[in-house]
């Protein structure tokens, strides 16, 4: 008997596969989400990466002559108290903020993706401990972790990593798990257990790349929650401290003279919305191609 | 299986998360590096107060000893005190709890005065543009950092309008409902798009169940089917999407708390982990945490009521 021969006739899609065949129904909206999605990331990786080279040098330089300017053609954005062009500080906050989002997230897919697969695959005690410790990690309002955790570390950048990374595997690993359980029953899976192939490979070759389609789609909203979850700590004073530009940091300079100088707070924070816009519809894009609930999370 | 049966079944149920809740919320001040007594009064302190200190939290006895002692005195809500506020932190906290309550109170009222219109339309005109134009409010309104939001609505509304102070908390219930007003709608609109999404993924399965056919093929409005079936039927729905999202909806407030500078428990963690306050921060941890299961075994206890399934 070969692989293919189940009795339910096919064997289920390779994720990536799905990715790059579209189904015609779905072509246009999905296109244009992911498109667009696509599009707002790459313009915010590429202007913040490039930002020394399109002439914003220095997020740091004051210039005390130049204080509160409006937002103008020489700054976009306008400057703050202490004269700093708050475009050129964006620029360079998106450096740590959307590296910040993408690292955490990925880290914590690849932490729940492992422990919920084999947590769904052997079941038993290793099943009981991985799903208690997410019972558990769910079990606060992420925040209060998080800032539990800062309470350990101090606050920092380095805080709120290790806090992010500790909250947001949990929602993988259980997605995982879950899903997991389901493709256990697949006559592929068992058919791959019968031709003896080692489990190992039954993970990670025949499960796992299943596994991928949910979690990617979820990946997306994780990482502009995970941004704002930064942004947040910041403003809060447990992050990024001044004077280095992080969004959050920003805006929270900015709150004192929201009155009289309203684009130092305003302005930041249409960033963030953007670039959680553009994450939210790479990922609404990649829901509508892979067939896949994000499932949890919005 | 009876209602006592499935009620029981769900508190035991719950005892182990608790009892893991009270160890990582006893285990944070180990967590520090260093020596925790030192940790809290800083380093000028001299020997004999750190020894003091050391005394009074219990930290010279055994692990299991301190462990056993802080689940006691957390029942009688004794937490010892606040080193920075000089008071105990029992009563703090319940002075401040009214506050956060009511702003999360409030703050459902708005999320679901939100979402559910927004639920509805877009289900019933799902694919159609009113349907497109609630999902990209879902998806501007998620990407919206709280405190931002909150920012923008006090500029508009409290510096422009002045029609809601811009801060603090006003005395007596008029007062009190309008300076919470701008805190409730910024921590509504961080919620709504959550449960936006799984309402509308809902009201959609119910439009599409069979009983709904049934009930129109009997002839009634399409606004009585609306109304009374489908709306009916998502009630539970309804209740579980709060329920799985209470942690996210306390993660606004805490935040949304410390712009408007609400004495409430949010604030409260904020300013104690700057001050390093750890009693307190540990006591709130453990009330945060504590909450979250209280919440979720209410809602699972709802079911038995709203559900008559789960009796059976």
């Amino acid at each position: 008997m070969t692989v293919r021969e189940t009795s339910q006739g096919h064997i289920p899609e390779n994720a990536w596969r799905r990715l790059r065949r579209r189904s015609v129904s779905e072509r246009r909206w999905s296109a244009y989400t992911l498109w667009a999605g696509v599009s707002i990331i790459l313009l915010a990786t590429v202007l913040s990466l490039s930002a020394p080279l399109l002439g914003f040098t220095n997020p740091n330089e004051i210039n005390l002559s130049e204080a509160f300017l409006p937002p103008s053609r020489e700054h976009l954005f306008g400057t703050d108290d202490l004269g700093r062009d708050i475009f050129t500080r964006v620029l360079y906050g998106g450096r740590i903020d959307l590296s910040f989002g993408v690292i955490t997230t990925y880290l914590s897919l690849v932490i729940g993706l492992i422990l919920g697969a084999l947590a769904g695959y052997f079941g038993g005690i290793l099943d009981t401990l991985v799903m208690r410790a997410v019972d558990l990690v769910i079990s606060f309002p992420f925040i209060v972790l998080i800032l539990a955790i800062t309470a350990i570390t101090g606050p920092g950048l380095y805080g709120a990593y290790i806090g992010v990374l500790i909250v947001s595997w949990a929602l993988y690993a259980r997605l995982t798990r879950g899903e997991m359980l389901a493709l256990r029953e697949k006559q592929y899976i068992m058919a791959a257990q019968t031709l003896g192939f080692t489990t190992w490979r039954v993970i990670l070759v025949h499960s796992i790349p299943n596994l991928l389609r949910s979690n990617l789609v979820f990946s997306m909203s994780d990482i502009v929650l995970n941004i704002l979850t930064l942004a947040a700590l910041s403003y809060l004073g447990l992050g990024v401290a001044p004077p280095t530009p992080e969004w959050g940091a920003i805006i929270a300079q900015g709150q004192k003279y929201l009155f009289t100088a309203w684009w130092i707070s305003t302005l930041p924070g249409l960033v963030i919305v953007l670039v959680g816009v553009g994450f939210s519809l790479v990922g609404d894009g990649l829901a509508d191609r892979l067939g896949a609930n994000g499932g949890g999370g919005a | 299986m009876s209602v006592l049966l499935y009620i029981s079944r769900r508190l035991v149920q719950a005892i182990p998360v608790l009892i893991a809740v009270t160890l990582i919320a006893f285990s944070l001040i180990h967590l520090v590096p260093g020596d925790p007594a030192r940790v809290m009064l800083g380093a000028r302190a001299t020997e004999e107060t750190v020894a003091l200190l050391r005394e009074q939290l219990g930290l010279n006895k055994p692990l299991a000893t301190q462990y056993i002692n802080f689940v006691l005195n957390a029942v009688r809500l004794e937490f010892g005190n606040s080193l920075f506020l000089r008071a105990p932190v029992g009563p703090i906290i319940v002075d401040r709890a009214s506050n956060s309550v009511s702003l999360l109170l409030y703050s459902i009222v708005v999320s679901l005065l939100i979402a559910v219109p927004l639920a509805m339309l877009s289900a019933v005109r799902r694919n159609r543009p009113e349907d497109h134009m609630v999902r990209l409010f879902t998806t501007i309104t998620f990407a919206m950092p709280a405190f931002w939001t909150a920012l923008i609505l006090v500029l508009i509304f409290s510096l422009r309008l002045g029609l809601f102070p811009t801060s603090g908390l006003g005395q007596g219930f008029p007062n009190l409902v309008l300076s919470l007003t701008l805190p409730a709608v910024t921590v509504g609109f961080y919620l709504a798009p959550v449960l936006l999404r799984s309402l509308r993924a809902s009201l959609i399965e119910t439009l599409s169940a069979e009983f709904i056919e049934a009930v129109r093929a009997r002839g009634l409005s399409e606004r009585r089917v609306l109304f009374k079936h489908v709306l009916r039927n998502s009630l539970i729905a309804m209740i579980t999407v709060l329920g799985v999202n209470i942690g996210f909806l306390i993660s606004g407030a805490v935040v949304v708390e410390n712009v408007f500078a609400i004495p409430g428990l949010g604030s409260l963690m904020v300013t104690s982990i700057v001050a390093r306050d750890y009693p307190v921060v540990i006591a709130l941890t453990l009330v945060f945490g504590v909450a979250v299961v209280f919440v979720n075994l209410l809602v699972d206890l709802s079911y038995a009521i709203l559900d008559p399934r789960i009796r059976l």
